[in-house]
């Protein structure tokens, strides 16, 4: 969490929801709340409702049903331009007719700020994003990453607290993409702004946020640090959605504790923590990421349980090796490993056996 | 270049067919708006004598010109061209037409008045079987060539083929205007009626020109020397000179009709010999060339500049209504849910669809002080039964029935445009604190201008140079500068003034798109996309 945050809710969703056609709720109950400060992102496939929840938070849709705070305050009869939101579109929305200089003054003075004081602050957040000598230019003479900039800028001129950004980086090449990933995050977190960022790379949403909700289905699946999100998946949908991961179906054999015994379909046992699993016999779906599974018998546990396991294919990747599997019948098992001076290369048609810690396996809802 | 030439040969049938169909009748109808060869061409003799007479003397034309405009008037009569001389003469001054038409009835008479004395003196003169071996003979083809080519462009008529007659050159040298004369008769008699040119009395002009060449003492002393064929009869006419009449054409012609002595009747017709003339310009702007120079017409008869003003400032109102109406429209269409919109849409074009007479003859039937407007407002009390507005016959009508036909063409430019303004502009503008109304005005609306400029230059472009509209429901106070254009084409036939007008308006057009594109930017129009 950022300098500056407090633990008080400064943006809060409560039992939202949302309704386009009064029949389907594309929002389905979310509840949701942010500390000043924190740089929060949205993250879900097409369709999920991320994108309607920020625009019931920039006010440009109604919540059906339920309460939106800002600051303490409900927001759901404020009209936008009234909510004093910064907000950052997917196409930049830079007003094609004015000048860059103009666009970022358009928010000064439609609040009526003096001249003088309206170029101050233009040119401080021009300069802000290094952008100070294009205030003459018009949108169409920058390129992508430039506008994106003054977007940037613009939404921050007036000094929002709060700053929506709808998939600002989506149009962007890769580079282009991770350098302004690290500019965003690090500008937000000077300037202690609280961030909402709605988008639908996962990647992104791991490297810039203080915290991740990721959406599915109109709800939020997980509200959680990046790191614990990765690790610690809480249902199979947020293990597929976040990084790469294994998927093995089986039922519950055994729990003990905070371990539990897995039999594979095809009759194998695994080792595995028990997530969303609580009883015997129950389906379940263990999930485990490549980096972690072990072939090599020195680094498990004495009585860990292994898996017979066919080298498929072996690509070579730079900085890891990447090598398909079959396990229990699936074809699409992945493990990677770093490509460090004594590892082995797997050579397809071999058989191995391949393990992992039980932690690091966990058994979630079928 | 292969390539470039086969891209050539894919537009050529487009290219031909807009050359010819548009191109080349626009130049032709320009270069109509200059062109006066008529007088040229219908007298031509007269013309090339009057250059000699000096106009701004009172003297009056010398009797030289009274001979050439007796034998061109008595050829163009014959090819009945003398009316289109005086209709296009009368354009410049009242009253020559029937001058023309009349004194084009009394050309036998006049010739009768050598024919009589001439029979008297030898009857040879009688026999067109004499005239025509008088004249006839060898080396004058040169001569026959001359007159055939003037009369063809006098009748416009196609005069090749074979005459039967070839002047003899002696005669030709001996009697230059009856040579003439009889030449233009042989002529019309063989390949316009068909005769043989010996079998038919010749025509009273030739006569008339015998007088003529019998005036000179120097042709009376050639004629006694004169051996040829007819020599006793010719030799029998200037031995009896004192029986022929004693004045010359001039005063035949002025006895027919006075105006023949007028100065300001001859000064016309020089001042419109030459081939080009400004006369139709100078009119369409309510001038004229006169003897003196350039002047402007009479108040009474000024009505072009009027009506060129008029039309501009109506066609701008109609635009100016058309934006004012069809911008919500527009902007209705480019937001509505797509199911409403495709249903306003079909409103929209609907009248498109509907004939344009139908369109403006509802319009007669709304607008009508017995119509369903106002008996509309008269019912609900907001008019007195007694004082009926005025909604048609007038400006009122032309603008009302024009605006909403027109409406289309500023609505469509102005959607396809308006649909390409994403919402997301007029959201930032809001996110960025704009209420409403500044969110419209200062984001959408901007980007909306290329739209109104296009549908502007259309609807202005078409408003000015509209017809049917402004005659059937604008009286005399709503008609354009195109219903008069229309007028001179159809019923006036007076085609030269209607290329001007035509002129002045394309170039009034072009003058006010070139403007449109030095303040506004052509490149700021977009029809769609």
């Amino acid at each position: 969490m950022a300098d500056g945050a407090s633990n008080e809710a400064f943006v809060e969703f409560e039992r939202v929801q949302k309704s386009y056609d009064g029949e389907s709720l594309v929002v389905k109950d979310l509840n949701l709340t942010m500390p000043k400060g924190e740089f929060l992102t949205m993250l879900g496939p097409s369709g999920s409702g991320k994108t309607t929840c920020l625009m019931m938070l920039a006010g440009f849709e109604t919540a059906t049903h339920g309460d939106i705070r800002l600051g303490g305050v409900s927001i759901n009869d404020i009209p936008p331009h009234k909510r004093g939101i910064g907000m950052v579109f997917q196409n930049y929305a830079l007003f094609p007719h004015m000048t860059i200089a103009e666009n970022l003054a358009f928010p000064l003075e439609v609040r009526k700020m003096g001249k003088a004081e309206q170029e101050e602050k233009v040119k401080r957040a021009l300069d802000m994003v290094e952008m100070g000598s294009f205030g003459g230019r018009r949108p169409a003479q920058l390129s992508g990453g430039q506008q994106q900039r003054v977007a940037l800028a613009r939404a921050l001129v007036f000094e929002p607290e709060l700053v929506l950004m709808d998939e600002p980086l989506g149009a962007l090449d890769k580079q282009l993409r991770e350098k302004m990933q690290f500019e965003i995050t690090h500008l937000a977190h000077q300037l202690g702004i609280t961030t909402v960022y709605v988008t639908h790379d996962q990647t992104e949403a791991l490297t810039m946020s203080d915290r991740v909700a990721v959406f599915d289905d109109g709800r939020i699946q997980q509200l959680a640090p990046p790191d614990k999100l990765y690790e610690e998946p809480e249902n199979s949908f947020v293990a597929q959605f976040i990084g790469e991961n294994n998927t093995l179906e089986g039922v519950v054999k055994e729990i003990k504790g905070n371990t539990c015994v897995v039999q594979l379909d095809g009759g194998e046992v695994i080792d595995a923590v028990p997530v969303n699993v609580s009883e015997v016999g129950e389906r379940t779906r263990v999930s485990i990421r490549p980096e972690r599974v072990e072939y090599n018998r020195d680094r498990l546990h004495e009585d860990a349980h292994t898996l017979k396991a066919e080298v498929l294919e072996f690509i070579y990747m730079g900085d890891i090796f990447r090598t398909r599997l079959r396990v229990a019948g699936n074809d699409e098992f992945i493990i990677k490993t770093r490509n460090a001076p004594d590892q082995v290369r797997l050579t397809p048609g071999t058989e191995i056996e391949i393990g992992w810690l039980a932690e690091d396996c966990r058994a979630l809802d079928a | 270049m292969r390539q470039k030439m086969r891209a050539l040969m894919l537009v050529a049938p487009l290219l031909i067919f807009v050359v010819v169909t548009f191109i080349v009748p626009i130049l032709s109808m320009l270069f109509r708006s200059v062109e006066n060869d008529i007088v040229a061409n219908t007298i031509p003799g007269t013309v090339v004598a009057l250059s000699e007479w000096d106009g701004s003397t009172s003297e009056p034309p010398h009797e030289d010109v009274y001979r050439n405009l007796y034998i061109d008037l008595f050829k163009a009569e014959e090819a009945k061209q003398h009316t289109r001389l005086g209709t296009r003469l009368n354009y410049e001054k009242t009253g020559l037409s029937s001058l023309f038409r009349t004194t084009g009835r009394s050309l036998d008479d006049i010739g009768e008045l050598w024919q009589d004395p001439l029979e008297d003196i030898d009857p040879n003169f009688e026999e067109g079987s004499f005239w025509y071996e008088m004249m006839s003979g060898s080396g004058g083809e040169g001569f026959l060539e001359q007159r055939r080519a003037l009369m063809a462009t006098m009748s416009g008529e196609d005069m090749s083929g074979e005459v039967g007659f070839v002047p003899s050159a002696e005669i030709v040298d001996l009697l230059p205007w009856t040579a003439s004369a009889y030449t233009d008769f042989a002529l019309w008699a063989a390949i316009r009626d068909g005769d043989t040119v010996a079998e038919e009395d010749p025509w009273e002009s030739v006569y008339g020109a015998l007088g003529m060449d019998l005036t000179s003492p120097e042709t009376i002393s050639a004629i006694n020397s004169y051996g040829g064929p007819g020599a006793s009869a010719l030799q029998a006419a200037a031995a009896n000179i004192d029986q022929l009449p004693s004045f010359g054409f001039r005063e035949a012609f002025v006895e027919e009709d006075e105006d023949w002595g007028a100065h300001d009747v001859w000064a016309t017709i020089k001042l419109y010999s030459p081939n080009m003339t400004p006369g139709y310009f100078l009119n369409a702007v309510d001038m004229t060339l006169t003897p003196d120079g350039v002047e402007s017409k009479p108040d009474n008869q000024q009505i072009y500049t009027t009506l060129f003003t008029r039309t501009l400032v109506m066609a701008l109102i109609i635009t100016a209504s058309c934006i004012l109406l069809g911008y919500p429209v527009a902007w209705l269409l480019a937001n509505l849910p797509m199911r409403t919109a495709s249903i306003l849409m079909i409103l929209v074009l609907l009248p498109f669809w509907t004939s344009l007479l139908v369109r403006t003859s509802a319009w007669k039937v709304l607008l009508q002080q017995q119509g369903v407007i106002n008996e509309i407002l008269v019912w609900l009390g907001f008019v007195n039964d007694a004082d009926r507005l005025i909604l048609m016959n007038n400006a009122t009508g032309t603008v009302i029935a024009m605006t909403h036909i027109l409406l289309p063409f500023m609505i469509l430019p102005l959607y396809s445009v308006m649909k390409t303004i994403p919402p997301s502009y007029q959201r930032a503008a809001k996110s960025l604190g704009a209420t409403n109304w500044t969110a419209f005005w200062r984001v959408y609306f901007p980007q909306s201008v290329p739209g109104i400029g296009a549908g502007s230059i259309l609807v202005f472009i078409l408003a000015i140079g509209y017809y049917i509209t402004p005659e059937i429901v604008g009286g005399t106070d709503g008609v354009f500068i195109s219903n008069r254009i229309a007028y001179h084409i159809s019923s006036s036939l007076n085609w030269g003034l209607a290329a001007a007008l035509g002129t002045i308006l394309l170039v009034v057009v072009l003058g006010l798109y070139w403007c449109y594109d030095k303040i506004v930017g052509i490149d700021n129009v977009k029809l769609g996309g």
